[in-house]
């Protein structure tokens, strides 16, 4: 255990207590444990270990996604990921070369399906992958993303 | 309705297909104030939920990384015309807001 990533934690922790008793975070529910060590992971690699508690991720041609060849806005780039697979805990978005590389992670409650449609921003040319998460095993695709500076081509 | 938050929610052969964008800068943490030099710090919707008549059916992480006033669509079984579809986000700084509307 790194001691100052735990003394950060609890001090967070504390934080988030006094507010939640101070009435402030109304809809309780909605705080619900937001994967901060996923989010902050500088690879992909923490960050599948951080979500799935696995750095192993099949490649799977059952889902696919749904993004630009060229993103010309590079702020607002469309991703969809649609997988044909039951039993969906969680639905990740992750961009390889951004500084953070998990962009999104969704968690599917009963009745949701392997559907999912978002906006990334995205630093530069990068394959974005969707990971998938069921029955305790992670399954992935991936494709790539062009970004072009100055929307020039390029 | 609140504030900066569409929903749309539409049944179709049992599957209902909902459709949300909520207002927010979704400041990342790594720009720089042009003029001071200094970063902006990161503000940005962590979590957004998504009930199906007050049960949970979906459940949005977000991070920085995710676009301006942030675009979430998704799909589940079941559903009919008139049941409330309501969306409830938090931010990293402890704001919320939600939304609600009727299935179509």
């Amino acid at each position: 255990m790194k001691r100052r990533l735990f003394l950060k934690g609890t001090l967070a922790g504390g934080a988030i207590a006094v507010a939640a008793s101070a009435g402030l975070l109304i809809p309780r529910t909605v705080m619900a444990a937001w994967p901060k060590s996923a989010f902050e992971a500088k690879n992909i690699k923490d960050a599948l270990n951080a979500i799935g508690g696995t750095s192993t991720a099949t490649s799977s041609g059952k889902i696919k996604i749904n993004a630009p060849e060229i993103a010309e806005v590079s702020a607002e780039v469309r991703i969809t990921v649609d997988a044909d697979m039951d039993n969906i805990d969680s639905i990740s978005i992750i961009v390889e070369k951004n500084p953070s590389p998990l962009a999104a992670h969704f968690e599917l409650g009963s009745g949701a399906l392997g559907y999912v449609s978002t906006r990334v921003k995205m630093a530069k040319t990068s394959n974005v992958m969707a990971v998938i998460k069921a029955g305790g095993k992670l399954y992935s695709a991936k494709k790539e993303v062009k970004v072009t500076v100055g929307g020039c081509g390029g | 309705m609140a504030k900066g938050i569409l929903i749309r929610s539409k049944a179709s052969g049992g599957v209902t297909l909902v459709r949300s964008s909520m207002k927010h800068k979704m400041e990342t943490g790594q720009r720089k104030n042009k003029k001071t030099g200094k970063k902006i710090p990161a503000h940005f919707i962590q979590v957004a939920k998504f009930e199906h008549n007050g049960k949970v059916v979906f459940t949005a992480n977000l991070g920085p990384a995710v676009s301006k006033n942030p675009y979430v669509s998704f799909k589940f079984k079941g559903g009919n015309k008139g049941d409330t579809i309501k969306v409830s986000w938090v931010d990293n700084k402890g704001k919320s807001a939600s939304g609600e509307d009727k299935i179509r």
